[in-house]
């Protein structure tokens, strides 16, 4: 994804794709000259946050003061989170290629305001790495030191809290049971805050130029703005800043140079939020807004389905990577995963054989959408639940009912 | 009183199902699920915990 579009949402003003970053990394001087490093006063920056309303941006959207205030007041550790293990997502890497810096000064930010002893930057993707090592290099020894940087192979849970804790502790990078969660036993069984590289580096903008600096964007209930990667079947997919708010016909308008009118549906909050029949258009591009549609913003990629494209078969060769991706250390996940891949292949094949879905297949997916949420050591599950859930629900609203109208487009291969 | 299942450990013996069932369940794919939210009703604190120490796997966890 490094190497796709990158812009701005028109007439914003960015703080993150500042400069000429959109095109190029920024130098150590630029950055400087943006405020990047500049002293900030430690004491008031999680009640900043907390007025600025900052959600997490790896895909849950917690509220980030909540995070912080969790661990501080004791000995804690903070990890900046730039494993980026969604697939959809190109918006870390672009981050950390592009404006390493700001990510470094923001995870020694969270370090000075939670009074956290150690700080780590926990990456996968090489070019990440080599950006964050070049930026280590052009800092001042004692400055660069007080980072750590901890490298895992890439994967899906890899970037999960409890995984990531796992691997910097020096254990394989999978998940593990709550409790404890992280801000209770994490990295060398401390506190540990584990914040997405995107928050930190937006924690740092709001710690400098305050929170009603940074609501002068968004909405009231999804302030400020943020990276969004925009994907398939559109005309410049890349990585955007956009204001929260927007309609999600508009990224694509704006941003990604194609009007979507047509689409079968769209993937949202990368894959994990599921399929979404065109509707969603419509809706706008915040936590509430896309909630309220039964979507989610997750990590901020959405990707958009060509008109050719058939949602059954979209639907069938998702379930089918979730099978392979589980990590299979949950007896659940390993046989819900491959359940519902089994289920979306039966419906995917009954349409194209002109034929109506199997109701029991149905039917599963229809209860394993609800039942197999919550369930197993992450998240990983409730992604794949999800997909159940909203496929069948976009199949009816795309005209392609999951339940099987015959359609003469042969099957995609989807690229994972 | 709370319980949790890691998920990673269990296999499905299905001990706690018969110790606690108001508070365990076996899903449809053979493994030990916590009914609701886990919360162990008034009165059945002494199950629980028996669900906890039968468990093959060490799966079960009962927090006061």
């Amino acid at each position: 994804m490094t190497s796709a579009h990158a812009g701005v949402y028109p007439g914003l003003t960015p703080r993150l794709m500042i400069g000429e970053s959109a095109s190029r990394p920024l130098t150590l001087d630029e950055e400087r000259a943006a405020g990047t490093y500049e002293p900030v006063d430690p004491g008031g920056v999680i009640a900043e946050l907390e007025r600025a309303g900052l959600r997490g941006r790896g895909g849950a959207g917690f509220p980030a003061h909540v995070k912080w205030r969790a661990v501080g007041g004791g000995r804690c550790v903070v990890v900046g989170n730039g494993e980026e293990g969604e697939p959809a997502s190109g918006k870390d890497r672009w981050l950390l290629t592009r404006r390493p810096h700001a990510v470094l000064d923001g995870l020694l930010l969270a370090a000075g305001a939670t009074g956290a002893g150690r700080a780590v930057l926990y990456l996968s993707h090489q070019e990440t790495v080599d950006a964050v090592a070049a930026a280590r290099a052009e800092l001042p020894p004692e400055v660069a030191s007080r980072v750590e940087v901890h490298v895992v192979a890439h994967r899906y849970v890899a970037g999960e809290e409890s995984a990531v804790c796992n691997s910097v502790n020096g254990g394989p990078a999978l998940p593990k049971a709550k409790p404890p969660r992280v801000y209770e036993a994490g990295v060398d069984g401390l506190p540990t805050l584990v914040s997405n590289v995107e928050t930190l580096a937006m924690a740092a903008w709001i710690a400098r130029r305050g929170a009603a600096a940074y609501r002068e964007h968004g909405t009231p209930a999804s302030p400020g703005t943020a990276l969004v990667t925009l994907r398939g079947a559109c005309a410049r997919p890349g990585v955007y800043e956009v204001p929260y708010g927007v309609t999600v016909r508009q990224l694509f308008t704006a941003c990604g140079g194609t009007d979507p009118a047509g689409t079968p549906g769209l993937l949202m909050g990368g894959w994990f939020g599921g399929i979404a029949g065109p509707g969603v258009l419509d809706a706008r591009w915040c936590y509430d807004h896309l909630a309220a549609a039964g979507s989610s913003l997750g990590c901020g990629s959405v990707t958009l389905l060509a008109r050719d494209e058939r949602v059954a078969d979209v639907a069938a060769g998702l379930a089918r990577w979730y099978a392979a991706e589980s990590a299979g250390q949950c007896g659940v996940c390993r046989k819900g995963t491959e359940a519902i891949a089994g289920a979306l292949a039966r419906v995917r094949d009954a349409g194209l054989a002109g034929g109506a879905a199997p109701p029991a297949d149905l039917a599963g997916l229809e209860r394993w959408g609800t039942s197999l949420r919550g369930k197993g050591a992450c998240a990983f599950l409730d992604g794949a639940a999800n997909l159940a859930r909203t496929a069948i629900l976009a199949g009816a609203a795309a005209g392609h009912p999951a339940a099987g109208q015959h359609h003469r487009n042969p099957p995609r291969e989807r690229a994972s | 009183m709370k319980a949790f299942i890691d998920s990673t450990k269990c296999s499905g013996y299905g001990a706690c199902a018969d110790r606690c069932p108001s508070v365990f369940e076996i899903d449809e794919f053979g493994f030990g699920a916590i009914i609701g939210d886990g919360e162990v009703p008034a009165g059945d604190a002494d199950q629980a915990r028996a669900a906890a120490a039968d468990c093959p796997e060490h799966a079960i966890t009962v927090q006061d």
